[in-house]
């Protein structure tokens, strides 16, 4: 059993105190908070070994350049994969899905094959697959849901054809908190030839992940909604499909050898990580994974899911509230609509009470389009969340209803 | 009343309370006293983009002032009251006066947590387009 008193002492931002009331932060699909171990792994690079790596030969340089390799190591163990050069480190979730797309889409991919993603998708993982259709002439198609916000699988399989060149789909939704089926997805996408990615932000702080057992030829996710630092995530990939594909940013340590005539290029997984990165977040990614591990996926997920029964039970309990997103198999993320009542005003005052939630489309206008909204109002707990902060919602949606009434 | 006349009473009506729930629920009550526009005048072109949520804003010359509806979707009951705001200080006077105005209120009614951050581009949209109608009325006069 995770003591979760202790656990909020980590994070010294929950003792924020906002409009004269204590902070309930439930806008973790966002981003996460961060421990005290992260913050101070942050602090300890800046203060003892702040260095550029891999250039230098000095003290500092060798220690960040190790330090910043242990957590390549560190996250090859986290996703399970087979070799630690199949980790690319990126800016994020994004970053990853624009450099499969500009790198494998532009190569590998000719007009006419058909890209599939889902209806479910965050923009992330739509608009680069569009940039790279109009510039290649590919098709993509979307898998339908139906009205609880599940993948209908039927259709997916009917979808797919020797046509189908590649399939990206989102593992949990951000928006309704589903969990796909992304085994199956792989697996019949492989049937037809086509490789698959999987967005994972959503997934990675919640879900244990093998990419070796789903078998997925890339997997994309940010750590900072893992308790870690903004702006670094990771990129994995199978390494032969990694080694045949051209690096799409030029510079820094992706070379090999340049001269005006020619480049080459370094091995992986420096080809794909051109220029100086984001050293220190590396670095303290190390941290948050092991504070992620420390705690235990499955402590987290089995206390988050106490979480989200607890609070889809109390949220029905509000006159005039639904739900949005039943899916039977979800993570800790509850969605919804309020009659009569615009989600941002709803945000608005629930601010006024110190309490943090996302409203709008999350970056999820098409399936905000499907279900026939212009958005809603979204809670999404983490390892660091109460019972008594989600009384504390209840207590604030009744406020919001008395107000607008 | 001038508009800094108009702006130092409502600064005051805001003095009244001291937690932004009861400031909310004042605004949200303004809103709700806005009186309809013509749905004719729910228009593309008088909807103010920027805010998450939808607001109409429709501005003509009433003699010598400036006169200005506004409405929202109504469901953006915050939205509404916001702009009622604007009408309340801005509406029916001379262009000039809402060309130049100076709207130290906003900052002053201490109500910066829906002010600021997304919901800010919808009101500074709306002060925009007003000043700007303003302005083009003061041209045609001169
Ligand atoms: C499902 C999903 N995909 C992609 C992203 C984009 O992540 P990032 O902004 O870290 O690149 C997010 C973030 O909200 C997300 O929830």
């Amino acid at each position: 059993m995770l003591d979760i008193q202790k656990i909020r002492q980590d994070f010294p931002i929950l003792n924020e105190v906002i409009n004269g009331k204590p902070l309930v932060y439930f806008d973790n699909a966002a981003t996460t908070q961060k421990p005290l171990p992260v913050l101070n792994a942050l602090t300890r690079y800046y203060e003892h070994y702040n260095a550029n790596i891999h250039r230098g030969i000095h003290h500092l340089a060798e220690k960040a350049t190790s330090a910043f390799e242990a957590s390549r190591h560190k996250i090859q163990t986290f996703l399970n994969a087979r070799h630690v050069e199949e980790i690319i480190f990126t800016y994020g979730t994004t970053d990853g899905i624009n450099l499969v797309a500009q790198s494998y889409g532009r190569t590998f991919l000719k007009e006419g094959d058909e890209i599939i993603i889902s209806t479910m998708e965050h923009h992330s993982n739509i608009v680069p697959w569009q940039m790279l259709c109009e510039e290649k002439g590919c098709v993509l198609r979307v898998i339908p849901i139906n009205d609880e916000g599940e993948l209908l699988m039927d259709e997916y399989e009917k979808m797919l054809s020797e046509k189908t060149k590649f399939v990206s789909v989102v593992h949990v939704s951000n928006a309704l908190g589903t969990i796909n089926p992304v085994a199956e997805i792989i697996e019949k996408a492989h049937a037809v030839g086509a490789k698959v990615l999987i967005d994972g932000a959503q997934a990675s702080s919640h879900i244990d992940i093998d990419v070796q057992a789903l078998d997925c030829d890339f997997y994309v996710f940010s750590l900072h909604k893992l308790y870690g630092p903004t702006g670094m995530g990771a990129l994995y990939g199978k390494k032969d499909i990694l080694n045949a594909m051209p690096p799409y940013r030029g510079g820094g340590e992706m070379i090999k050898e340049v001269t005006f005539a020619k480049t080459t290029y370094s091995d992986l997984p420096y080809k794909f990580e051109a220029g100086t990165p984001n050293i220190a977040d590396v670095v303290a990614a190390y941290t948050a994974v092991e504070y992620v591990e420390t705690l235990g996926k499955k402590q987290i997920a089995d206390y988050e899911h106490e979480l989200l029964v607890y609070g889809t039970d109390a949220l029905n309990t509000i006159g005039g509230l639904r739900l949005v997103g039943t899916a039977k198999e979800k993570v800790s993320v509850i969605s919804f609509v309020m009659d009569g009542i615009h989600p941002q005003d709803v945000g608005v005052i629930l601010d006024q009470q110190g309490i943090a939630v996302r409203t709008g489309h999350h970056c999820t206008q098409p399936l905000m389009q499907r279900l026939g909204i212009p958005g809603t109002s979204r809670a999404s707990f983490a390892v660091y969340n109460t019972k008594e902060e989600i009384d504390k919602l209840v207590v604030g949606l009744e406020r919001v209803k008395k107000m607008l009434s | 009343m001038t508009i800094n006349e108009k702006q130092d009473e409502l600064i005051e009506d805001f003095e009244l309370f001291d937690d932004q729930l009861d400031k909310t629920q004042y605004i949200i009550d303004l809103g709700k006293k806005l009186s309809p526009i013509a749905e004719d005048y729910k228009t593309d072109e008088n909807l103010i983009r920027g805010c998450q949520s939808k607001v109409w804003l429709h501005s003509e010359m009433r003699g010598d002032v400036v006169h200005f509806e506004a409405d929202s979707e109504p469901t953006a009951q915050i939205s509404k009251g916001l702009v009622s705001l604007l009408i309340k200080i801005l509406s029916d006077e001379k262009p000039e006066d809402v060309a130049n105005a100076d709207l130290y209120f906003i900052d002053k009614i201490g109500m910066s947590s829906i002010i600021t951050s997304r919901r800010a581009g919808g009101l500074a949209s709306m002060i925009a387009r007003m000043k700007e109608f303003a302005q083009r009325a003061t041209e045609k006069v001169s």
